[in-house]
């Protein structure tokens, strides 16, 4: 569960098919503070601890500064990045890497990404004969997924520059189409001044793209009932009412997807009295799925959070390989658990992206089968 | 009895007076400059088309330079439309490099009618000294006088079009320009942007030529140039209250915050007093909802207007009013700290100036309420319909921004009137131009007033 406490819902602001939902924190977090470390344009490898590789366009870290004793903490100045000079592959150590005594330096989203694409990454756990030596040997690798950065995301450029920041914001929410797209929270004030063009870098989904081309948002107009009016008062106390009943909608409606998504998580890193964590969702279908990661004080209050929305395939594949998990990656077994049979799962994998993992022969024979079946 | 058509070209009418109003073809935060030209190409070319006498009487309105311009440029091409003498005295309102850029217009168009030289020709004529001008806009006189075939004075026809035929001239401006190919004493007595060139061809420090040509810079030059100057410590004496108030507004805001002090209130008051000067302290109650949101940030190229305009409202609605108050979106209480920042609750704060009870409210805005969005008008609504049925309260909208997409500005709420501002100095005359858009009157009166303001001319 992600837990919203001290940050409030502000009215929105649209533009195009973007919505972007202001979070403000009345009372900051004052002894965690972010800044952004930016990088070039060439593409990045991030040497994991497991001795497996990460490579991705990561346009920049944050740098997360935290104090022991709870005093205020300084956020490092931004950087600009030095003019690129040629095209180089960077290496990284790790997705999230301590660089001073109270200072860490993470990949935002990137650490999600990895945490989802590290999914069920060893493989078929146990030797069945359906699955390729290859599959057995070295499991998924390599496991691929695309995203689109937010420049390619149609008006969200202009939506983030007009867009027009509350005193004391520490988040926002950005539905694209209606369809919750990303999900980011700081916890200064400050912070999010400098990190809100960040946004126009990080990582999308597919539907987000897709999304983003339809049909313009329409605001959500305030409505006054004028029967209900007989002096300037109340018509200070419906307006505020309004403002209410549109956060309580925005909570409970828009949002509700984004709050329950966290199923399974993982503490990555502890900061003092925090913990950065990111989290997988159910890969339920016919639901929002938010992959993310976050950082949570004792209480398990939000101090950062950023998330990245799932596209149905992604999700698809994320459901395949947790249920084949659960079966120790035995075919019928899935297949049965999932109300089919196992030339249906097969081609379903296949479909999924997954047919690399099935020996050839095996394949075919479920091609055929479901070919006769028809 | 008004038919549909009437109210139709009413409204018609008062949407392109806004436009013309307000647009100057640049770049806005909600629009580009390029969308921004097309949509006023195209007003320009409906109202032309439909409405030929009261797009020419449009002349007339306190519309901005650059609507003139295209206004004027539009009437020349057509044989016979448009008041020629509406035509002069518009010209003569206008800044000379800009007069000159149009003439150049016309002559890429390809407009060279009898009319069109007989009003260069009066317009030239009428220029206090040709030849400073010559020396000043030497391109545009020279496009001018060649478009035009005009025969000039034998000296000035040399300095233009063969000006090493002559080893000295007569007229001292010219004289001057001549010597101070050679000579760095001369470049003084030049105006700045004609010295500033030769300066830099003789190598002369920006301190010292600042220095020495600060008795020839114009009003606005001294203006324009204060801060640079300062930093080479060189003092152009800016006379700040006798600039024009949007002005003086946009140059306050530039300023840092901390350097913003209590001569800036003073200039700025002044300035306030003089435009208010023939209706000062007669408008009763008044509250001011003014928007320093970030969206009053404007663009890069019209930095700071839309919070620039609300500024300037401010202090003219104060010298204007018997009593004022004035009430900031962001809920700042010192109008000269303002800065572009934060949501626009004009809603909210709607209500707030509405407790006061004004004798008049006049929200200055772009109108782009969200937070939340429409509680503006909602808010007005239920005020006119339910608390206020009988309008003892007039409420007036202002908007700086032309919105490009819906070819007007941006409006609050149907109930209320709404127009365009650019000058602070309009806002009596704009607020009488708003109370036609409420629909209570016709057609039949808004030409009389277009024609009333063309004679007064």
């Amino acid at each position: 569960m992600i837990d919203l406490t001290g940050l409030e819902t502000r009215p929105a602001q649209t533009w195009g098919a973007v919505r972007l939902v202001p979070l403000v924190r009345p009372e900051p977090i004052r002894d965690l503070r972010l800044h952004a470390k930016i990088y070039g344009d060439e593409p990045s490898l991030v040497a994991l601890p497991d001795r497996t590789t990460y490579t991705a366009y990561i346009p920049h870290a944050f740098v997360a500064s935290w104090t022991d004793d709870g005093t205020p903490a300084a956020a490092y100045g931004t950087q600009l990045g030095e003019p690129l000079r040629r095209m180089g592959v960077r290496t990284r150590r790790r997705m999230a890497r301590r660089v001073d005594r109270n200072r860490l330096r993470f990949l935002p989203l990137h650490l999600a990404l990895e945490g989802f694409l590290a999914l069920h990454f060893g493989g078929p756990t146990l030797a069945w004969e359906e699955w390729t030596r290859q599959a057995l040997a070295h499991g998924l690798s390599p496991r691929i997924e695309d995203a689109y950065a937010g420049a390619q995301v149609h008006g969200l450029d202009d939506a983030l520059h007009v867009f027009e920041f509350y005193p004391g914001q520490c988040g926002l929410l950005l539905y694209v189409g209606d369809t919750l797209a990303s999900a980011f929270v700081v916890p200064h004030p400050e912070d999010y001044l400098a990190l809100h063009p960040t946004l126009i870098r990080d990582l999308y989904g597919e539907l987000i793209y897709e999304y983003a081309l339809f049909y313009p948002a329409r605001d959500f107009a305030a409505l006054i009932d004028a029967a209900a009016v007989a002096s300037l008062a109340d018509l200070r106390a419906q307006a505020e009412q309004r403002e209410r009943e549109w956060a309580e909608f925005h909570d409970s409606v828009m949002a509700a997807g984004l709050l329950t998504a966290p199923k399974r998580d993982e503490v990555v890193y502890r900061l003092g009295r925090f913990a950065l964590r990111r989290f997988l969702p159910s890969f339920e279908r016919q639901r929002e799925n938010h992959i993310g990661e976050m950082i949570t004080d004792e209480a398990g209050r939000l101090a950062y959070l950023k998330t990245f929305r799932l596209s149905e395939a992604q999700s698809r594949r994320g459901y395949l390989l947790d249920r084949l998990a659960e079966h120790e990656w035995s075919m019928p077994a899935t297949a049965a658990a999932l109300g089919t049979d196992e030339a249906d799962l097969g081609l379903r994998l296949a479909r999924a992206g997954f047919g690399h993992l099935l020996r050839q022969d095996v394949l075919d024979a479920y091609r055929k089968s479901a070919r006769r079946g028809r | 009895m008004d038919t549909y058509a009437d109210l139709i070209a009413c409204e018609d009418v008062l949407i392109f007076a806004n436009a013309a109003i307000t647009s100057t073809g640049q770049r806005e935060l909600y629009s580009t400059g390029q969308e921004q030209r097309l949509s006023l190409d195209f007003l320009h070319q409906y109202i032309q088309g439909n409405y030929p006498d009261i797009y020419a009487t449009a002349l007339a309105l306190d519309i901005n330079d650059h609507n003139a311009a295209m206004i004027i440029r539009n009437l020349l091409r057509e044989r016979g439309s448009g008041d020629g003498r509406l035509i002069a005295w518009r010209l003569a309102r206008m800044s000379p490099p800009r007069v000159y850029r149009l003439f150049r217009e016309l002559r890429r168009d390809g407009v060279n009618n009898r009319r069109t030289r007989a009003i260069i020709r009066d317009w030239l004529n009428a220029r206090p000294n040709l030849a400073f001008d010559a020396v000043k806009y030497r391109s545009g006189v020279k496009a001018a006088v060649r478009h035009t075939h005009l025969s000039l004075p034998a000296e000035l026809g040399d300095f233009l079009f063969a000006p090493r035929r002559r080893t000295r001239f007569d007229t001292p401006i010219l004289e001057t320009w001549r010597r101070a190919h050679y000579e760095k004493a001369a470049l003084y007595e030049l105006p700045y942007t004609v010295a500033e060139g030769f300066a830099a061809r003789l190598g002369i420090g920006r301190a010292v030529f600042l220095e020495r040509i600060a008795p020839q810079l114009t009003r606005l030059e001294r203006l324009r140039l204060t801060e640079r100057a300062r930093r080479e410590g060189v003092d152009t004496r800016a006379d700040l209250a006798a600039m024009p108030l949007v002005r003086l507004a946009s140059y306050v805001l530039s300023l840092p915050v901390a350097k913003r002090g209590p001569e800036h209130a003073d200039a700025l008051r002044a300035s306030a007093v003089r435009a208010a000067s023939p209706h000062a302290g007669t408008w009763g109650k008044v509250v001011a909802v003014l928007d320093d949101s970030f969206s009053s940030y404007g663009s890069p190229v019209k930095r700071r207007r839309p919070l620039a305009v609300a500024l300037g409202c401010h202090y003219l609605l104060e010298a204007l009013a018997g009593s004022y108050h004035g009430l900031w979106l962001s809920g700042r209480k010192d109008p000269l700290r303002a800065r572009p920042a934060g949501p626009t609750l004009l809603g909210k704060r709607i209500i707030d100036a509405l407790e006061l009870r004004p004798d008049r409210l006049v929200i200055v805005s772009d109108g782009s309420d969200n937070a939340p969005p429409g509680l503006a008008a909602e808010v007005l609504r239920v005020w006119r319909r339910k608390l206020d049925p009988m309008g003892e309260v007039a409420v007036v909208h202002l908007n700086p921004v032309y919105d490009a997409e819906r070819f007007d500005v941006l409006r609050l709420s149907p109930m209320v009137p709404t127009a365009g501002i650019r000058d602070v100095e309009d806002l009596p005359a704009l607020v009488e131009l708003a109370m036609f858009s409420q629909g209570r009157t016709g057609l039949a009166e808004l030409r009389a007033y277009l024609a009333d303001r063309a004679a007064r001319r």
